[in-house]
């Protein structure tokens, strides 16, 4: 993976040095919060209900132990012993204080991490499958692009005051893992012939305004991609209207202009662009590449991984779910769940992540990977290494076996931490994992996702179940959305129907539930594949009790 | 008592910690929404929230927000107030007291 060159460290010291100064002088009184809070947020510092909260960017969700176990030190050090993993692969730390902010980031700064651009209108943390560089399906490792696209876009300077915030995702694979259709640019590896390129999706996005990404170009030469994606910012940059912060995002560009003319702009802007570039960014690329070379897969007998799978069912239950194809027959990627029933989706304590990072230094190449969805990932384990790996989860808690499954659930901080939430999401999330838990393998591949405001940081209208929590006359109430999805079969997901008080949304979930175990083909059929053939309305009669379906199940 | 003016009490989040607070009838600060002071003029609730504003030193953020009276104290009305004076309801790592999450 990139390390940081002697540049990296400087910038990332001349800027912390900045922020310093900056805090000194909002607790002498020199700035005032209205001048302060634009400084702040441009490093990631946050106030929110209870407290303040440091954002801090993993770039495409990559990290090596060293910075996992430093971000446990942190986390002791000046936080509560625990970090919240984010649906940007972000981390966030919810208690610093604000005297020691500019000591944690000199702490990141140490294993070459920051908290620039987390907030703001600029571009945001660019994200990646997280399974990238290990996947059985990729085409290629998208991360070397990830980076090149992270060095320059931080501190760019005709980026910095966009219309609003802008996010980037990318994937090597066809299989979209990194829900590239809801972001501002999304970008899919494709080969036309022997060339590699991008098809380049644009205006994606959730909020209040969803919108499925439109694909502006089918495929960008690899050697055009930076300067095209530079068109389209600076298009964006120029024409985004920054009257109105609800009209701001590129999705509504291309709306008001249409996706036509919004290409046409791009390719005139890019005619000029392209030519500006004297190929730097090929070479720095070509460089990146080097960086992010596979690790040396180890040769090894895998037998004792067949013996623990066929004698320990407990073993067995994990690696049907946890574990996916590797693109090295021997190896396995693993997801480790932060969804145990009943805890914080996301939440990791600075044990669990010394042990994380012990088990990536031990097993793991020194990789490790946080998922939009909120778990942390060992790309590369071989497989003769998986059950001493799985023991090892068992001693922290963290080998729960439920990815892909009811309980594995996005879900925003919600109104537990958030200033801008309308309602909790984190308790919802808890109540639905534990109230299914003995169903859950019979109910088979589901997601569920959580936001607790229409700002859809969890991602609800594209969870086969969506909830989203408002403020309905200074009561919570939760939206339930169904047929979502956030894969390369993008869909948002459409409103059932009114929505349900806090100690209802369980009940109401359970009526969704049976009425699709009743209504499956067989137990193949998955909730969203049921959805897709049947329609929403037996399950929007299951929810409502309506149609003569009082107990759909 | 105003007519149209409903009963507060002036909150903000500290500085230095980002912990909610709130202004008490001793004029100092209080981290507990029971020992909030209980504004029923609306002309002193605006006195106080002036005065609080002129204090950024101290303070982020501070506004009026809609209480009633209690048995122990002033009350929030609506439930982000209550989860503002309470802290999250996953972990006790706000003001919950013992046995209440």
């Amino acid at each position: 993976m990139y390390t940081y060159s002697e540049f990296d460290h400087d910038f990332l010291k001349t800027r912390n040095a900045q922020f310093r100064a900056q805090v000194e002088r909002r607790i002498s009184g020199a700035l005032t919060e209205d001048e302060f809070k634009p400084l702040r947020l441009m490093n990631g510092l946050y106030l929110q209900l209870h407290a303040y909260m440091l954002r801090v960017a993993i770039p495409y969700g990559t990290l090596n132990s060293a910075q996992m176990r430093q971000l446990a030190d942190i986390s002791e050090r000046w936080d509560k012993g625990y970090g919240h993993f984010t649906t940007r692969q972000n981390i966030q730390f919810n208690w610093p204080r604000l005297r020691d902010v500019p000591d944690m980031l000199d702490a990141l700064a140490e294993v070459g991490m920051h908290a620039i651009q987390t907030s703001g209108n600029c571009v945001r943390n660019v994200t990646a499958d997280h399974f990238a560089g290990a996947s059985a399906d990729e085409i290629a490792d998208p991360r070397p692009v990830a980076e090149l696209l992270r060095q320059w876009s931080t501190d760019h300077p005709e980026f910095q005051f966009l219309p609003r915030k802008f996010k980037i995702a990318i994937t090597g694979s066809p299989n979209d893992r990194a829900v590239t259709r809801a972001h501002d640019i999304g970008l899919r590896m494709v080969r036309q012939g022997n060339a590699q390129g991008f098809e380049v999706i644009v205006g994606g996005g959730l909020g209040r305004t969803p919108v499925i990404g439109k694909v502006i170009s089918d495929f960008v030469p690899e050697q055009d991609l930076l300067p095209y994606i530079e068109a389209i910012l600076s298009t964006y940059n120029s024409f985004g209207r920054r009257d109105n912060k609800y009209k701001a995002r590129i999705k509504i560009m291309v709306n008001e202009l249409g996706l036509d003319e919004v290409r046409a702009r791009v390719d005139r802007r890019f005619a000029t662009l392209r030519d500006e570039w004297s190929g730097a960014d090929r070479a720095i690329l070509r460089d990146l590449r080097e960086s992010f070379a596979p690790p040396a897969f180890r040769t090894a007998p895998t037998e004792g991984y067949d013996v623990a799978y066929r004698h320990d069912p407990v073993f067995r239950s994990f690696a049907d779910t946890n574990l996916a194809a590797h693109r090295h027959l021997d190896y396995a990627i693993v997801t480790i769940s932060l969804k145990a029933h009943g805890a914080t989706p996301g939440d990791a304590t600075a044990e669990q992540m010394r042990l994380m990072a012990d088990l990536a230094a031990q097993y793991g190449h020194d990789e490790l990977r946080i998922s939009h969805e909120q778990n942390v990932i060992l790309p590369h384990v071989h497989k003769s290494d998986l059950p001493h790996l799985h023991a090892a989860l068992q001693s922290a808690g963290l080998a729960t076996a439920n990815i892909g499954l009811i309980s594995d659930i996005i879900a925003c901080p919600g109104m537990d931490y958030c200033a801008l939430a309308t309602a909790r999401s984190i308790p919802v999330a808890q109540e639905i994992a534990q109230a299914f838990r003995a169903r859950e393998l019979d109910i088979g591949a589901m997601k569920i996702k959580i936001s607790g405001c229409i700002n859809a940081c969890g991602h609800h209208h594209v969870g086969h179940i969506g909830i989203l929590g408002l403020d309905r006359a200074g009561v919570e109430n939760y939206q339930i959305t169904l047929g979502g999805d956030g894969t390369e079969t993008a869909a948002l997901g459409e409103r059932a129907g009114p929505g349900f008080a806090y100690d209802q949304i369980v009940p109401a979930i359970d009526r969704l539930i049976c009425a699709y175990l009743d209504l499956r083909v067989d137990a193949q059929e998955s909730f969203i594949a049921a959805f897709r053939r049947l329609g929403p309305k037996p399950f929007k009669d299951a929810l409502y009790q309506t149609g003569g379906r009082a107990d759909a199940a | 008592m105003s007519r149209d003016f409903a009963p507060s009490v002036l909150t903000a989040n500290d500085l230095f910690e980002g912990d909610v607070v709130y202004f008490t009838a001793t004029g100092d600060w209080s981290r507990q929404h029971t020992d909030a002071l209980l504004f029923t003029n609306q002309q002193e609730a605006a006195e106080a929230l002036a005065a609080a504003q002129a204090q950024p030193e101290r303070f982020v953020g501070p506004y009026l927000a809609l209480a009633h009276s209690g048995p122990n104290g002033p009350e929030p009305v609506h439930f982000r107030e209550a989860f503002r004076a309470r802290g999250p309801s996953n972990y006790r790592h706000g003001k919950q007291p013992m046995g209440m999450c």
